[in-house]
């Protein structure tokens, strides 16, 4: 350990830097490439410097249209994650008791996020599917049952008009926000589960007690007391939940109905755009990726640093 | 009136997690096995119970044996591409974890090196593959430098859009599911047992081999389930690295969905589920993943 100790420091210190090189390295040529002049190709040389593939994504590429991508993605991000950080917390404080099933559950997450994507993704489109051909099949019985028939009575008139109400309106269950939005939990919420369960491994309980003594209810104890002290993990739960989301494409790719996330877009663009607009694009969604790690680190920081100045700030909520 | 109401309380705040798997994992799961069996039109999937999707799967897999059929050369490129991936991160999941927690003394730097390998899994996996076009293009910059320094006469072909730049892409995504868990694992291993190790005359090597692999084999295992389950079952990696021409147990099962053909489908996702059931089950044997939380 002593000998050989600076030698074998330098040789992985070596790896590891040629090792975040490979990581960044082409993220980096992609960044510098998206700023090429208007008459540049996809490969080096730069032929000038200019912001007209910038220009040119903002006037939309790609059918449907970029932007619209980027919004649906964006709006998914935000309510996958307030979701996965709600669902966490509260399954993070069911695990810290023992509960029937609790082991199952466990599991089950575990599951959700091992097991092959486009085989989630494909049982939620079956899923949907059946449901799908339920409710235009229960149209049609009602439509075949109800509708000009002898005796018709009011109640009759009334499971007729759904059935025509259905046959003329519904067309699928499937969309961004019911079954895209609970693919992206399943990716989601096991991360989400994870990190709870670090968190309330190293947690005290003898604050929630002593709060619980003072006389505080079970909600107050919650809210005065471990959220405060939990609250930097919660930036980690939403930062896995909007990242995970934001970039999620294998467990969208048969669940997002008609539309398409932003992830989804650039997969079909990969194939049919030879112009270093899809750099840009490139540069535009690692921007939004970085702010929001950016964002989510600074805060965690600030309030740590916080806390080593004032101590804990649980409790102050109150005032 | 407080004891019952605590005795509920796990029950009602783990009940949205317990809702949310039933609807968008469980009951997905056990419908593709059900429609795995079933029959189809262009239009509609019908149930019924019949075996003609595996056999359609499996479509003269046996009768023609020794000779392997596209269904069993696919798994078998699939599984190719798993073990390369598997052994390449493996190895350098380890070497960074080792240097992240052994070498690196400073908690802070240690920290900041550790988000530094994180921070790509957070943005888009697409961006990070397309990162690799001007690179490794005909016209890349690999070319370019390769060619400028006399070394090669003509454009390396095979550096994109071929094997190597799916296995590049697939460790370029995943080494960080290897460092987590092992990093996790090793930083629990007690310093003093290394130092022992040393003091009682071991080598380098020896207490790398008989000391610290064996205490990180936790997480070495759960590096492991992740690489290959996310390698098992890719189709945008290989798909999109591999010019779309590569075949994946993944890909086979996204050409039938989009051939509409959900039945089929469904009957491989199920042999694609088994096999990795049958993976993770063998990994598992080695560890008790409850015991790393």
């Amino acid at each position: 350990m002593t000998e050989g100790r600076s030698r074998a420091f330098y040789l992985l210190s070596a790896v590891f830097a040629l090792y975040t090189l490979f990581l960044y390295g082409p993220t980096l040529t992609i960044l510098v490439l998206s700023f090429q002049g208007p008459n540049g190709g996809m490969t080096f040389p730069m032929n000038g410097v200019s912001l007209h593939w910038f220009h040119n994504l903002w006037a939309g590429i790609g059918v449907p249209n970029v932007v619209d991508a980027l919004k649906n993605s964006l709006k998914l991000g935000l309510a996958v994650t307030l979701a996965t950080v709600v669902i966490s917390v509260m399954a993070g404080y069911a695990f810290r008791r023992p509960f029937k099933g609790a082991n199952l559950l466990f599991f089950t997450a575990i599951a959700s996020l091992i097991l092959p994507s486009i085989v989630v993704s494909l049982g939620i489109a079956l899923e949907f599917q059946l449901f799908n051909q339920g409710i235009s099949g229960l149209g049609d019985h009602l439509v075949d049952s109800y509708v000009d028939i002898d005796n018709a009575t009011a109640w009759t008139n009334l499971l007729g008009n759904l059935g025509i109400a259905i046959q003329d309106n519904f067309q699928t269950l499937m969309g961004l926000f019911t079954s895209g939005f609970g693919a992206h939990l399943t990716w989601t919420l096991p991360f989400g589960l994870l990190i709870m369960f670090a968190v309330f491994n190293r947690f005290n309980p003898a604050y929630e007690e002593a709060a619980r003594d003072l006389g505080a209810s079970s909600w107050q104890t919650f809210r005065h007391v471990v959220l405060p002290m939990i609250a930097p993990s919660l930036i980690g739960v939403a930062l896995f939940g909007f990242t995970l989301s934001f970039d999620e494409i294998a467990r969208s790719s048969q669940t997002v109905g008609a539309v398409n996330t932003l992830p989804l877009t650039l997969r079909g663009l990969t194939t049919t755009v030879t112009t270093p607009v899809i750099y840009a694009l490139g540069t535009v969604t690692t921007a939004v990726s970085f702010a929001v790690i950016a964002t989510a680190i600074l805060v965690m920081l600030i309030v740590q640093h916080r806390r080593r100045r004032h101590g804990s700030d649980a409790g102050r909520a109150l005032a | 009136m407080l004891e019952m109401k605590s005795r509920w309380a796990p029950y009602w705040q783990a009940a949205p997690l317990a809702i949310v798997f039933l609807i968008f994992f469980v009951l997905p799961l056990l419908v593709t096995v059900a429609v795995s069996f079933w029959t189809y039109t262009g239009y509609s999937i019908e149930p019924a119970f019949v075996g003609d999707n595996y056999a359609t799967a499996f479509d003269k897999c046996f009768s023609s044996l020794p000779e392997l059929c596209t269904t069993f050369r696919t798994y078998l490129s699939t599984l190719k591409f798993c073990l390369m991936v598997w052994l390449i991160t493996l190895v350098l999941g380890f070497t960074i974890a080792y240097f992240l927690v052994f070498e690196v003394k400073s908690n802070n730097a240690r920290l900041i090196l550790a988000l530094i390998t994180t921070i790509p899994f957070w943005t888009s996996n697409v961006i990070r593959m397309i990162s690799w076009i001007p690179l490794l293009g005909r016209n890349g910059l690999v070319n370019q430098s390769l060619m400028s320094a006399g070394i090669i006469a003509e454009p390396i072909d095979w550096l994109l859009y071929s094997d190597f730049s799916v296995v590049l892409a697939l460790v370029h995504l995943n080494t960080v599911f290897m460092i987590v868990p092992i990093l996790n694992s090793m930083s629990r291993i007690d310093k003093s047992l290394v130092e022992a190790a040393y003091d009682t005359g071991a080598s380098g090597w020896q207490t790398l081999w008989n000391v610290i692999i064996p205490l990180s084999k936790t997480g070495i295992a759960i590096g492991s389930i992740f690489v290959i389950t996310v390698v098992m079952g890719d189709f945008i990696s290989i798909g999109i690295m591999g010019g779309q021409q590569i075949a994946s147990a993944g890909k086979v099962i996204e050409a039938q969905i989009n051939a509409l053909q959900f039945p089929i489908a469904a009957a491989n996702a199920v042999v694609l589920l088994v096999i990795v059931l049958m993976i993770i089950w063998t990994l598992l044997r080695f560890v008790d993943i409850r015991k790393e939380l």
